[in-house]
């Protein structure tokens, strides 16, 4: 009668270990090319590139991630995640899928982001630097992207959305549910 | 692709891509040419604006589909599209042009693009809407040196953005490119500093620096490990200037790069840009893998026995790190946090070694001084302000976008030749300069000409070239606290006097904005204000109470009003007004029907009251009303 | 050479001298500072010019400006004024904002009248808070046996950082998260107890606040003290009676110091008064017997001491795959647990349970050790409680006892007794020296007549030398602090060492320097008079070889047998674990 539910929980998890491993595999490979070796004095230059990577693989830092890359790079963990804590792009809990950046630069400001900002709160019930418990959605600000001749300006992904109303809010929720659907 | 190992390869090529621009530039060698080409209407060429500005509002698209639409004309020989950089005026992208006729095109869209081709490329007719429309004869302005955004304008840094496809080094080549690089090469290192320091270029992230000054420091440091760093860690928001230059004319900064190598004896340049700039980092990587093909980057480049090379290296969201010594920090892979100058970079930076951090801008400058002397680099500006500077116009200004302007052009001019005036007919209330960093300067100094020290002088700063238009709408208490919650946010928590102060400080502002602020409020802000810009570790700490000095130097009636009457005249700071209805209404229900609260009491034809308990200040009736019937009181 | 001018009076100065160093040697200037820390001493620079407080009024170059006194350096021609009323109301209002984001807990906090914080507002004069606002607002961290740490106390002055990362390498501690909610924290704000942390204290001694202190057992002693089934016993450690007398203004040289300590000890209540030194002497019995047996037959090489808890953390965190070097002998303070539980109790006819061991020690690493698994016996540990000096001293003032007024009285047997070789312990070299003693002997079978091997003495971080036991070579390195340890550990690791014994001691100097020691606020010099007070003990004890004391040679007689016996083994011997962390 196809798959029991407990077969299907297994290899959904046999896939998860699976896929964690070709992840865990890939950022091994990027620090390899770096050819760090283990006490060369320099080799914490590449710490935020790794970091990049890191994320781009993980979609955000766990503290596994953390001790991976301090292990690789032969960090302290304390280092790693202080830097990780510095600075704004580095995440250690997961964004939702569709991660909605609003612009709060001053050309954006000055324009009313913040009403923008605050619908988007409204609707989704979520503030920034939250997820949506379906984890569909996250909220994050960013401080000027450098399109301000457009100003107000919202980004999902590669997708800039340009002098944004808060009647536009709505249409750009729907857009990402629409996408993800293709 | 050939690789230039020579000057004389260079001069070659030079001479060989002569008709690559020829459309495009004023280039003496093919006049006759291109005279032909206008003539005839044989040769054309489309360029659209690919910068990141333009881009979100479709360029891209337009740009594949423009091209598309041309080769399936079979139109591709006579025809070519190109991909370039920023155009300045964003407010109206996406935009477009055309050569050789020098025709603009303001708010393409894509749907536009099979009339564009068949109406007007081919067929010759004037397609009126395309074209930028002056906002007071309401004119169409077909030709972009007719428009008064460019009139005053004067372009150095800029000069090849929006003219060549960035992609290509040979279109750079085209323009003089790496010409300055060979003659430096033939040049003593002191000689190339010397032309800078004659040229009077100053330093264009902020600080104002004299470039020729920080480069003779770091050349007189002992040691052949060096490094020059390009500073692309853009970090005021509001501020687009070094984003367009890099994913317009990378190959500028690069040559410059080099030429910086050279003269302070560094064999490696690192570009710190930041991570939000995606397309500005793929432009470089393109451009850079190019320079390395064809040996303009790596081992001897043009036959000298000078060799650089050149790593990106990416920031990840700190602010601070646009202070060179928290950038140094940033590369050695640590925090973000500033350290006590001196030492100085020049004698002591990355790794330790002699280093020298320049912004984008400021490098943009180097080739045009190279080639054409520092003297007429001096010519232009002022007596201490010499050269053009790079603005990022916004806020309430009808035309926002790049402008590159000698320095000593007045604000006055700016706003209101080149910016095309307030937007809806608003009244001036100031300018902000230097982002978190800089201050506002009131409407009356509006004659002030733009030179370091001028701005300065009246509690801003140059800064990086963020010009933000503020009118009567805008709370000048907001506007402070704004900026001081961005500093608090982007504050690296080092030194105690910034770490503590920019939280007191936006807390007191917050008092204020919301009416609960003690008498003193205004005491303590300025007290407080002057011991962090005193004892502050570095250039953040030391320019973040400059905001609000300068909001309560030139608008102190409005602290005032906040903390004794509690009022704010603006309509921002919800606490402390209202929305009412005066005689005006003429009962028309528009704001009956937009407001989302449903606060609004209104009959046809008859004046409209507002519920006070139930409005949420959201402002949407006052935006709409247009009869002036609602007031903020 | 450098002219410069300090408050209008010209001065010549070395040029390679900061603004504080250069005015430092000026008798009639001052200039207060927070985050500074001299650790000259260590090789180590420490000047981050983050609290702002040492600000001086500087004219150079033509400009004129505020700059940190601490980490400027002086230049030809420069004006320096360091107490304009700018200056001064400059200051005062950076500790105010400093203050502002402070908990106002002085009377009951463990810093109270040790906290630099506190002297220097009370040096400012402060009365109030101009500027108030939100406070930090982290948990705190009393998760480890050793360390506590409140994290709202945190000024950012960086130098725990500087001494776990750069002194002693081991990594626990970086700057984490930005701006106002900055700290100095392990990784993700981890509790101390789940991360790398080897509670060498050397943290809690530079901290300025009580972000940083100790777990404390004064109440658990107290109340052990008091109560009538238990009989508790205390022993102190070498280092201890050269670091009590600072907290009692006695001269570090006097040699009634120990006397009085234990005097003192009896007074509060302890059932008997026993010596760490006594088991340090019977830690060399089977440390040199093990050095001898691994050294003359083939066994791993080289040997390294073992006593410190902190540096066997460091080991087993960082070098797993060389935890078969260190001898096996336990730490003093455990072997006297142990044998206390055991030896003396059955002595005394009372059961394990009812025997409660407190020790009085200068490190907090010794807190940790006490509370190993290993170190337990059917769930009763060896050793019950630790505290440290100041600690003691604490009880001591509480209790109304001042050492200053006491009559000196000597140790309690069977477990008081020790040598000058034992009390050496508290120093680095000491431990080695002391192995040496009794291992001449025993290869030899001849008297030592040098006693002093003076070659692996002083506060150096590291110190080689070869020693000629009649013929045979003994290669010894000494190292003190965690960053010269890993150099060696790393040498080792190469397979570039050819030492035979090394001795490593976590604390920069030894025990005299350890986490628990009486806070000397930055003087090193203190650490130095400590060092060389260990040392007169030594010179002017009766019996100076630890196979002299009499005391041991009884302990072997009735009850272990030999030294390296199974009774030895069972008791006094242990093994180290694979505890790999980053």
């Amino acid at each position: 009668m196809g798959v029991a539910l407990d077969d299907l929980q297994l290899t959904q998890k046999e896939c998860h270990n699976e896929l964690l491993e070709q992840m865990y595999n890939k950022l091994d490979d990027f620090i390899s090319s770096l050819g760090i070796q283990k006490r060369d004095p320099f080799r914490k230059g590449h710490l935020i590139q790794v970091l990049h990577k890191a994320q781009e693989i993980f979609g955000y830092l766990p503290e596994e991630v953390q001790i991976f890359v301090a292990k690789k790079m032969n960090l302290h963990l304390s280092e790693v995640a202080g830097v990780i804590s510095f600075y704004n792009f580095f995440t250690t809990t997961p964004k939702g899928k569709h991660q909605i950046h609003i612009c709060l630069g001053t050309a954006c400001f000055v324009k009313g982001a913040q009403r923008i900002l605050e619908e988007f709160t409204e609707q989704l019930g979520i503030g920034p630097q939250e997820v949506t418990e379906d984890k569909e959605y996250s909220i994050d600000i960013v401080r000027c992207v450098g399109a301000c001749g457009l100003a107000p300006v919202v980004t999902v992904r590669d997708r800039v959305y340009a002098k944004v109303t808060t009647g536009d809010v709505e249409k750009i929720i729907k857009e990402c549910k629409e996408i993800s659907s293709e | 692709m050939k690789k230039i190992k020579t000057k004389e390869d260079l001069f070659q090529l030079y001479e060989r891509n002569k008709t690559l621009l020829a459309l495009r530039t004023a280039d003496e060698r093919v006049k006759e040419d291109v005279e032909k080409a206008k003539k005839n209407k044989t040769q054309r060429e489309i360029l659209v604006c690919g910068d990141t500005g333009c881009a979100s509002a479709k360029s891209k698209v337009i740009f594949n589909y423009l091209k598309k639409e041309i080769e399936n004309r079979g139109l591709d020989d006579k025809i070519k599209v190109i991909q370039t950089g920023c155009f300045g005026l964003c407010e109206k992208g996406p935009v477009l042009m055309s050569f050789p006729e020098e025709n603009f095109y303001v708010e393409f869209k894509p749907e536009y693009i099979k009339n564009f081709v068949e109406e007007h490329l081919i067929n010759g007719k004037d397609l009126d809407r395309l074209y930028y429309t002056d906002p007071i004869t309401k004119r169409k302005i077909p030709k972009r040196s007719e428009i008064p955004f460019y009139k005053k304008q004067f372009k150095i840094a800029l000069r090849n953005v929006g003219v060549i496809d960035p992609s290509q080094l040979d279109e750079y080549i085209a323009v003089k490119g790496y010409q300055a690089l060979a003659k430096c090469l033939s040049m003593s290192p002191m000689d190339v500093i010397n032309i800078i320091k004659k040229s009077g270029l100053r330093g264009r992230g902020g600080g104002g620096f004299p470039t020729g000054i920080k480069w003779e420091v770091c050349n007189k440091m002992p040691g052949d490990d060096k490094f020059i760093i390009c500073n692309a860690d853009e970090g005021d928001p509001g501020a687009f200037m070094d984003r367009s230059i890099l994913e317009g004319d990378p190959f500028s900064v690069l040559e410059a790069m080099a030429i910086g190598g050279y003269a302070i004896g560094a064999n490696k340049g690192v570009i710190y840009i930041r991570a939000e700039y995606p397309s500005a980092i793929t432009r470089l990587q393109v451009a850079i893998k190019q320079l390395r093909e064809r040996e303009l980057l790596g081992k001897n480049i043009l036959g000298n026995d000078f060799s650089f090379d050149i790593e990106l290296k990416y920031g990840a969201g700190a602010f601070v790190c646009g202070e060179e010594t928290a950038l140094i920090a940033s590369v050695q892979g640590r925090r973000g946090e500033p350290t006590t100058k001196p030492p100085f970079p020049a004698e002591k930076g990355l790794w330790e070694k002699p280093t020298v951090v320049n912004n984008v801008e400021t490098f943009a400058n180097i080739p045009p001084i190279i080639l054409n002397g520092p003297e007429w680099f001096a010519s232009i500006g002022t007596e201490k302000s010499k050269g053009t500077k790079v603005f990022a116009l916004a806020g309430k200004i009808n035309y926002g976008g790049l402008i590159e302007v000698p320095m000593g052009t007045t604000l006055r001019e700016i706003i209101y030749d080149i910016g095309g005036g307030l937007k809806n007919g608003k009244q001036l209330k100031a300018v902000q300069t230097g982002g978190p960093s800089g201050g506002c300067i009131p409407a009356e100094y509006i004659d002030t000409p733009i030179t370091y020290e001028s701005l300065t002088e009246s509690g801003s700063m140059m800064g990086s070239g963020g010009m933000i238009v503020i009118d009567e709408d805008n709370c000048m208490v907001d506007v402070a606290k704004y900026y001081l919650e961005f500093t608090t946010h982007e504050s690296c928590g080092k030194c105690a006097p910034c770490r503590i102060g920019t939280k007191r400080m936006p807390e007191i502002l917050t008092q204020i904005t919301e009416g609960y602020a003690e008498d003193d409020a205004i005491e303590k802000l300025e007290n407080l204000g002057k011991v962090i810009k005193n004892a502050s570790l570095c250039g953040l700490g030391q320019t973040a109470p400059n905001p609000v000095l300068s909001t309560i130097r030139f608008f102190r009636n409005e602290y005032e009003n906040h903390i004794k009457n509690k009022k704010c005249k603006a309509g921002v700071c919800k606490n402390l007004f209202i929305y009412r209805i005066n005689d005006n209404c003429t009962g028309c229900l528009v704001c009956f029907k937009n407001c989302p609260a449903g606060a609004i009491i209104g009959a046809p034809r008859q004046k409209h009251i507002i519920n006070f308990e139930k409005c949420t200040k959201c402002g949407i009736c006052f935006m709409k009303c247009r009869f002036n019937a609602i007031e903020v009181v | 050479m450098a002219k410069i001018y300090v408050n209008g009076q010209a001065v010549e100065c070395q040029d390679n001298l900061t603004i504080l160093e250069a005015t430092q040697q000026l008798e009639d200037v001052y200039i207060p500072t927070l985050c500074h820390l001299d650790l000259e001493a260590f090789n180590i620079e420490h000047h981050i010019g983050s609290c702002r407080i040492c600000m001086v009024d500087v004219e150079v170059d033509g400009r004129r400006k505020m700059l940190p006194s601490c980490a400027t350096p002086v230049k030809d021609g420069m004006i320096i004024y360091t107490n304009t009323p700018e200056i001064i109301h400059t200051r005062r209002t950076v500790l105010e904002l400093i203050l502002s984001d402070h908990p106002f807990e002085c009377l009951t906090c463990l810093k109270n009248g040790n906290c630099e914080l506190q002297s220097l507002s009370k040096e400012f004069g402060i009365t109030k808070i101009s500027y108030q606002g939100k406070k930090k607002n982290y948990p705190i961290d009393v998760s480890s046996k050793a360390i506590k740490r409140e994290l709202n106390k945190c000024i950012m002055c960086r130098r725990c950082e500087t001494a776990c990362n750069i002194l002693q390498t081991v990594g626990t501690l970086s700057g984490y998260k930005r701006g106002f909610d900055a700290v100095v924290a392990p990784a993700n704000l981890k509790p101390l107890v789940e991360t790398n942390c080897t509670f060498c204290g050397q943290c809690v001694n530079v901290c300025p606040t009580a972000a940083l202190t100790e777990i404390s057992y004064i109440n658990d002693v107290w109340k052990a003290i008091n109560d009538p089934n238990k009989k508790v016993i205390v022993q102190t450690a070498p280092a201890v009676r050269v670091g009590i007398c600072e907290e009692f203004c006695l001269d570090h040289f006097d040699p009634s110091n120990t006397g009085k300590l234990v005097t003192g000890l009896r007074m509060l209540g302890f059932d008997a008064v026993f010596d760490t030194n006594f088991s340090a002497d019977l830690t060399i019995m089977e440390e040199a017997n093990e050095f001898i047996q691994r050294f003359t037959k083939g066994g791993r090489l080289p040997l390294l001491t073992s006593c410190c808890p902190g540096w066997i953390n460091f080991l087993e965190h960082n070098f797993p795959d060389l935890i078969d070097i260190p001898s096996t002998c336990k730490s003093p303070q455990q072997m006297f647990g142990a044998i206390a539980k055991t030896y003396y109790a059955n002595k005394i006819g009372i059961a394990p349970k009812d025997l409660i061991v407190v020790s009085i020690m200068p490190c907090l690493a010794k807190k940790y050790e006490a509370g190993r698994e290993e170190f337990k016996r059917n769930n009763i540990p060896d050793v019950d409680y630790v505290l440290t000096t100041r600690e003691l001293a604490t009880m001591f003032k509480e209790a109304g006892i001042n050492l200053h007024k006491l009559k000196p009285s000597e140790y309690d047997s069977p477990l008081g007794i020790s040598t000058g070789a034992a009390v050496i312990f508290g120093v680095t070299g000491g431990v080695v020296e002391a192995a040496l003693r009794t291992a001449y002997e025993w290869i030899t079978n001849e008297k030592l007549e040098e006693i002093n091997f003076t070659q692996v003495r002083g506060l150096d971080g590291v110190k080689e030398a070869t020693v000629d036991i009649k013929g045979t070579k003994v290669n010894i390195a000494v190292t003190s602090g965690l960053g010269n340890a890993r150099k060696i550990l790393e040498k080792i690791e190469d397979g570039t060492a050819n030492y035979h014994l090394i001795e490593i001691m976590a604390c920069p100097g030894g025990c005299i320097n350890g986490g628990g020691q009486p806070y000397i606020h930055g003087d090193t010099n203190k650490i130095l008079q400590r060092l060389n007070a260990i040392y007169t003990i030594d010179e002017k004890s009766k019996i100076r070889k630890s196979h002299e004391n009499p005391d041991i040679i009884k302990l072997y007689q009735e009850f272990l047998g030999e030294p390296g016996s199974h009774k030895a083994h069972e008791l006094l011997h242990t093994n180290y674990f694979n505890r790999e962390m980053v």
